[in-house]
């Protein structure tokens, strides 16, 4: 177990590397000279040249390269003398467009997309596993058929159609839950705030969700029922609730965490249609923001923010994996 | 001595997108305590779908069942056919249980050996988690599981296929059932370990006095262990007899056609293993003579016309010697004698 852990552990880490280079490597070659994005309209070469030395600029790829890397665990002094600032570690380079550190505007950003992403998460996990099960318990029965009529509507219906309906009718028309201006609150500080804040973003997400998963847990628990061992539960004398209960959903389970693992991971790198809809400003926000300016350094970080979280989540899965099925401690 | 199962006309069909499948076409067999007693056939004869039948595991939803299914549990007799599903339910690892063809996929891969065969026995003995342990301990051992207390806390993929074999009885055997069914219970195992289980059965049978109902196409097999056996063909029983009866008095053309088909080791290096010609029938249609007449060697010697103008009865000389064929019981012993001998 301990070599498992060890050996996932270091290519975890091998694919994690070879990700960051490649992503800073394609922002490095791009046409644009990110000196020169350092001021507006009043530049002129001395300050592009000065900012250029200032922010490394001038150093060759792999030096650039290692003082990022460096940057991430040691923290990154720019400049000299007077004029010197420092993001202190985890620094992943300096954002001239906002004039602060990367690390910075993600620290901000972080918390709303976790918190959208894990209430989506909980919620479609919900709702999509028990109408899988009632759809695979009674399949062919209306149940299961009044469940596809609901996949069909969740599968079909992008985020931002599901997302604007939600906010005219519930904000706009009914007045159910009142437009969000004031901002984000932490869930600590005031629950009550925190959840009024995100429900209508947590169902937009989720029902998309919600449907892939209902249609994905019935076809995990159809096939597990044919499996010889739930044919032997049966034959015990166990009765069908027990059966499904102890044996087929256990069995089932494997492949929906697989699966839930990964999307909440790509939930993290941005639910970029859902926080624009909403306007929240997590990191789908963030990045699209820097996109639309041309801040670099911040793309460069959401890029391999949304990368090392894959790749965690995939670490996590392998491990949650031994947890589930005892073939795989061996 | 009273039958602890009577099987009495049962017939099974399922719809499936091409027509009407008739798995199980009126059979008839008994089984006493301390017997056992085999049905042989090919694969398609429906010797599962009639096993499957009497635990009550076909599918509800689109199996239909008429006929009797009688299995004695104590003083009652409960008709698995006409049943409540919750009757039936009790019937299961408590009166009739099963084991099945391969024990590879027939454990659950999650759970570990001791919480398996624990949750057999208690599902017929509410809440005697002590006892259950103890139990599950006590049948380990039976079955020649060595050092059982610790093996009961390890998972099956722990286990070779042999010792999940083993495991697979002792769950069955957990609360002494009259009646076990065992379907294809060597066919996944290497020989050496299929002489081991079938002499574990043997013992394990006569311990409990339990009625044995062994599905299987080996011959091999049924003849080391039946007493009593029965040749399905297209849902059919076409031969009906004492062990020795099949094997040196065969009275059915498909008989005789399987024991030819045993690989003797006399066999030269080129010759050809001899089968059987041609295919079984469809279930779907069956014709309306003999369902083995297309196949049949001895079709000439049998009135003509009558092979494929209507299915034979069940008959013979001796009533625990049946088989169906049109050519007449005095005429079947001389013509048959050769079998498997050739």
């Amino acid at each position: 177990m301990v070599g498992f852990i060890s050996r996932r552990l270091g290519f975890s880490i091998i694919t994690l590397l070879v990700v960051t280079f490649a992503v800073y490597v394609i922002f490095a070659v791009l046409p644009f000279d990110p000196a020169a994005l350092t001021c507006g309209q009043h530049c002129n070469a001395t300050i592009v040249h000065a900012n250029r030395i200032r922010l490394g600029y001038d150093k060759p790829l792999w030096d650039q390269f290692w003082l990022f890397l460096r940057g991430i665990f040691m923290g990154r002094t720019y400049g000299t003398g007077a004029g010197a600032f420092t993001c202190p570690a985890p620094s992943f380079g300096f954002s001239f467009n906002q004039n602060t550190c990367v690390s910075t505007l993600l620290a901000q950003a972080f918390p709303i997309t976790i918190s959208l992403a894990v209430g989506a998460l909980i919620l479609w996990l919900i709702i999509g596993v028990s109408l899988g099960i009632l759809a695979a318990r009674y399949k062919g029965k209306f149940l299961d058929t009044a469940s596809s009529v609901f996949v069909l509507f969740g599968i079909s219906l992008p985020v931002f159609v599901t997302g604007l309906f939600l906010l005219i009718y519930m904000s706009l028309r009914w007045h159910i839950i009142p437009i969000q201006l004031q901002g984000y609150v932490s869930l600590f500080s005031n629950p009550f705030k925190f959840g009024e804040y995100f429900i209508l973003p947590w169902i937009t997400l989720a029902f998309a969700f919600a449907a892939l998963y209902t249609r994905f847990t019935r076809a995990s628990i159809l096939e597990t029922s044919g499996e010889d061992y739930i044919r032997t539960a049966r034959a015990k004398g166990l009765s069908e609730k027990v059966v499904l209960r102890k044996h087929t959903f256990r069995a089932a389970l494997a492949p929906i965490v697989t699966m839930a693992s990964l999307d909440f991971a790509s939930l993290i790198g941005g639910a970029i249609l859902t926080e624009s809809i909403y306007n929240l400003p997590g990191l789908g926000n963030l990045t699209l923001q820097s996109i639309y300016e041309f801040d670099l350094p911040v793309v460069v970080a959401t890029t391999i923010i949304a990368a090392a979280v894959v790749i965690v989540m995939n670490l996590i899965v392998d491990l949650l994996y031994a947890v589930l099925d005892p073939r795989v401690r061996a | 001595m009273a039958n602890i199962l009577d099987i009495e006309n049962l017939r099974v069909t399922f719809p499936t997108d091409d027509g009407e499948v008739h798995a199980v076409d009126n059979l008839s067999l008994s089984l006493s305590a301390g017997e056992t007693v085999a049905i042989v056939g090919e694969s398609g004869s429906g010797k599962t779908v009639t096993s499957l039948s009497v635990m009550g595991l076909h599918n509800p939803n689109s199996t239909s069942l008429s006929g009797h299914i009688k299995v004695r549990d104590g003083e009652k007799i409960v008709d698995v056919v006409s049943a409540s599903r919750e009757e039936v339910r009790s019937l299961r690892g408590r009166v009739v249980s099963m084991i099945f063809q391969d024990p590879m996929s027939s454990l659950h891969p999650y759970y570990k050996i001791g919480n398996q065969l624990g949750e057999a026995y208690l599902v017929h003995n509410k809440g005697k988690k002590a006892e259950a342990k103890k139990r599950v301990v006590e049948m380990l051992d039976l079955v020649g599981i060595p050092e059982p207390a610790k093996r009961a806390g390890e998972f099956p993929h722990q286990f070779s296929g042999g010792m999940r074999q083993r495991v697979m009885i002792a769950m069955a055997l957990m609360n002494t059932p009259k009646i076990l069914i065992a379907d294809e219970p060597t066919t996944a195992l290497d020989v050496t370990v299929q002489a081991q289980i079938l002499t574990l059965l043997k013992d394990l049978q006569k311990e409990f006095h339990m009625g044995i109902l062994l599905i299987t196409h080996d011959l091999g097999v049924v003849a080391q262990v039946a007493d009593r056996v029965s040749v399905m063909y297209a849902g059919n029983i076409v031969e009906r007899g004492s062990a020795d009866d099949i094997f040196y008095r065969p009275m059915a053309p498909y008989t005789v056609g399987l024991l030819n088909s045993v690989p003797k080791i006399t066999i030269g290096k080129r010759e050809r293993l001899p089968s059987i010609q041609g295919q079984p029938p469809s279930l779907i249609n069956l014709p309306s003579g003999c369902a083995f007449a297309p196949r049949c060697d001895y079709k000439a010697s049998a009135p003509a016309g009558a092979c494929d103008a209507s299915l034979p009865l069940l008959t013979g000389l001796n009533e625990n010697h049946v088989s169906r064929c049109h050519i007449a019981e005095a005429n079947r012993a001389t013509l048959f004698a050769h079998a498997g001998r050739e």
